[in-house]
């Protein structure tokens, strides 16, 4: 095992977006009872060095795997799909549109301090954004269509943006 | 003195042997200091039989000190030269200090952290919490009778980088070994988890003398995982002692108060605090050396009262935990009270309101976290007996960052993130020909670099000269499991690397520490060179055992000529460690760090393949074998 290994096989779990989380929560926990600075508090420095490296690694691998969105941006990374050079292109005006509508209804809300508005808008959205992943998930997993996941993953960003932006509209109602 | 037992070389610790460890809960009203034995964790106690040390230091002209009760007993007589609360001023600059008008302290405005003017000099937050840690060292050794592997300083979970800092600082200047500084809450849900053998999210609402935390964890089978973490390090219960003393000078309408009489005032309404979680009703009566005699009586209504926007106040953070962990009030299986402040009977009611359930109150509030962190302590130590395995994964509290173009913030690493971690992000040079940039790094949730916490300046020079946008410079920050940060800067486009490490500003400098040392030392008529000497030596003998241990397991990963080379490091350093030559040691131990680098690599890499393929190694491992 090196440190400079692809995250999934860091925790030996298949390179696929459809990942058992439960599996993925247990071998994290497992690499980290491992590699822990707890476990060489009292070890040499080299053991402590190396120890913070593979604990910091790991965290890192755990987190990216975890949340889909990161997990779908690192398969593509992985597969040689830059994510962040064709960022730049222009997102299909009618996708920005819906954007504008969505942003329009949320602030809407948010100005009218409609908690029940917000829920609803929150989880129209978590249930679009869900479907979006499985598609991502036929593409990457079955289909290997890296350029559909691409286009697919980059409107994800936007509206995980989005669901970011209701759910901080819905905390300030509640302070 | 026990400081410096110097011992033989042959009579160094045996490997297997049971190893000293302690947990200090280092507080701002009173500290403890815990320890396991047989298994069992326990407060160490005076030669009175009172385990809280108050923490409260008192400077006598000569430069000597009194630590604790005997401290506290001058509060009154000399509240200058007395200093309680100093958690309070450790990492903080003057202005970020609540109330400063109400202490009789002389301040003295110091890049980063205030000072404090005494009749024994000019004392950092640093120095007077160090006299706090160094009482309780000698009460461990004193009750173990032995040389101390190392310690667990308990810290709040809110604390930022710099008040981390200044905490590490204060336990070297003691002459500890800090194994890790642990957060509060986490260490009270060790102490809890472990004792009750519990399972599910908890949350544990930890209100100290003078900080606030809420952490929410999950506890599953040998494992603690703080999944956020809030809070606000300056509120506490003095706060509390604060308000009564507000509504006694409203109601007596008292003159503005001498320093004497406030601290005598403010000890009163302590008392009337602690009193009031028990009884009805508390009399306050003060006579001030004007002679003017202070008789009122304060019910629990109006206690409640006064003090209603603190609570509210702590369950801001509470709900912004929730939140950050994505849960509501009812996932929550159990909230643990921490800190005697929870004893006050209407933040136990507010509490149980919100989270809708009795909070568990069954272990001292007082005692718990340094129960929590002497069992971290042993366990960190090495001192493990298969059962008792636990795995304790924390965050860092508030997100750090960099100052970019127009005063905003780009955050680097975002708060409840788990420690350690390691971001890096890239920036370029916006001037053809620019060869230096200068690095902001700062602690906190807000956009504006005025609002956040400024933990260190640093300027990266020696960037070749190029056009705008050419250079790539990678910053780096790595959060260790202390929670203390640690930056980097690099030009990746050239050949020519820059970097640099900082350290916060608010952190002392090597040499600052030696300075404080060599003082404390004097008056201690310590040698200083002896004291160096002493923690080569044990630096040394700890790394042997590390080696010897990591040898006596896996060995066989080692080449023959591997394995000789290490043992023949091994003994000479072990033969001059048993010397005097301190430079040497050193030299020796960095070889003995060469020598087993590859080692540690090997190990490191069976022990992660091991875990994951489980039961195929022994597969492989038969297979061979037939």
């Amino acid at each position: 095992m090196e440190l400079s290994a692809d995250f999934f096989a860091l925790f030996e779990l298949p390179r696929a977006f459809r990942l058992n989380l439960s599996e993925l929560d247990s071998r994290y926990r497992d690499v980290q009872a491992q590699v822990h600075p707890d476990r060489f508090a009292n070890g040499t420095d080299a053991e402590r060095r190396l120890s913070m490296q593979w604990a910091t690694r790991a965290n890192e691998a755990y987190l990216t795997l975890k949340k889909p969105l990161e997990r779908a941006k690192y398969l593509l990374e992985l597969a040689g799909h830059d994510l962040q050079a064709e960022s730049n292109t222009a997102m299909p005006a009618d996708f920005l549109m819906e954007q504008m509508e969505w942003r329009e209804a949320v602030m809407d809300a948010r100005k009218g301090g409609d908690h029940h508005e917000l829920e609803h808008l929150h989880n129209r959205l978590r249930s679009d954004i869900n479907s979006r992943y499985d598609d991502v998930g036929e593409m990457l997993d079955v289909a290997k269509d890296y350029a559909a996941a691409t286009d697919r993953v980059r409107r994800l960003m936007f509206l995980e943006k989005l669901l970011y932006e209701i759910d901080d509209a819905l905390a300030s109602l509640e302070d | 003195m026990a400081l410096f037992q110097i011992a033989e070389p042959g009579e160094s610790a045996a490997p297997h042997e049971h190893k000293l460890a302690i947990g200090i809960d280092l507080g701002t009203t009173n500290s403890l200091v815990a320890t396991v034995r047989s298994g069992i964790a326990i407060c160490l106690s005076d030669e009175q039989g009172r385990p809280l040390l108050p923490s409260v230091v008192h400077y006598h002209a000569d430069g000597s000190t009194e630590v604790g009760h005997d401290a506290q007993k001058n509060q009154a007589v000399d509240p200058k030269n007395t200093i309680v609360s100093v958690k309070r001023f450790m990492g903080r600059g003057q202005k970020d200090i609540a109330h400063v008008e109400s202490m009789p302290y002389d301040f003295i405005e110091a890049p980063g952290m205030v000072k404090l003017k005494t009749q024994a000099g000019i004392k950092s937050p640093v120095e007077v919490s160090a006299e706090i840690l160094k009482t309780l060292k000698l009460r461990a050794e004193a009750a173990l009778g032995g040389e101390l592997v190392g310690a667990v300083i308990t810290v709040p979970a809110y604390f930022d980088d710099a008040q981390r800092q200044a905490t590490k600082d204060a336990a070297r200047l003691a002459g500890l070994n800090v194994l890790r500084l642990l957060n509060e809450p986490t260490a009270a849900a060790i102490a809890y988890g472990l004792d009750n053998a519990a399972e599910g999210v908890y949350a544990v609402y930890d209100l100290g003398g003078g900080t606030f935390d809420i952490s929410i964890l999950k506890l599953t089978k040998g494992v603690f995982e703080v999944m956020s973490t809030g809070g606000d390090s300056a509120l506490g219960g003095d706060d509390f002692d604060h308000r009564i003393f507000c509504w006694v000078i409203e109601q007596g309408k008292l003159q503005p108060l001498s320093p004497q009489d406030a601290r005598l005032l403010m000890m009163r309404c302590r008392e009337a605090k602690e009193y009031l979680s028990k009884n009805p009703e508390a009399p306050i009566t003060v006579r001030l050396s004007s002679g003017e005699m202070v008789d009122l009586k304060l019910d629990v209504a109006t206690f409640a009262d006064i003090t209603q926007t603190l609570i509210s106040k702590t369950l801001q953070p509470v709900k912004k935990a929730l939140r950050d962990a994505g849960l509501r009030a009812d996932d929550i299986k159990g909230v643990v009270m921490v800190g005697g402040a929870t004893r006050m009977p209407q933040i136990q009611k507010a509490v149980g309101d919100f989270f809708r359930q009795e909070p568990l109150t069954n272990l001292d509030p007082d005692k718990v976290v340094a129960l929590g962190a002497a069992t971290q302590a042993n366990l960190l130590a090495g001192n493990k007996t298969g059962k008792d395995d636990w795995l304790l994964l924390d965050v860092i509290p508030l997100s750090l960052g960099l100052e970019t173009m127009g005063g905003l913030t780009e955050k680097v690493i975002p708060r409840n993130s788990t420690i350690p971690t390691a971001r890096a992000q890239e920036f370029t040079t916006f001037k053809d020909g620019q060869t230096a940039m200068a690095i902001h790094v700062v602690q906190g949730e807000r956009e504006m670099i005025a609002d956040c916490r400024s933990l260190a300046r640093f300027e990266l020079r020696g960037i070749p000269p190029m056009v705008a946008g050419a250079a790539r410079i990678r910053v780096t920050f790595q959060v260790d499991a202390d929670g203390l940060l640690s930056v980097a800067a690099r030009e990746q486009t050239t050949g020519v690397e820059s970097s640099i490490t900082v350290k916060p500003s608010y952190g002392l400098s090597d040499d600052e520490i030696a300075g404080m040392l060599k003082d404390s030392m004097a008056h201690a008529k310590d040698d200083a060179m002896a004291r160096a000497l002493k923690e080569a030596q044990v630096e040394a003998e700890r790394m042997i055992e590390a080696t010897e241990a990591a040898l006596a397991e896996d060995a066989h990963l080692l080449s023959a000529a591997e394995f000789a080379k290490i043992t023949a490091t091994i003994a000479k350093l072990r033969e001059t460690a048993a010397g005097d030559n301190r430079r040497l040691i050193n030299i020796e131990m960095d070889d003995l760090g060469f020598e087993t680098q590859e080692f540690a690599h090997r190990r490191m890499d069976q022990s992660i393949k091991k875990v994951l393929s489980g039961r195929k190694v022994d597969d492989i491992k038969m297979g061979e074998d037939a």
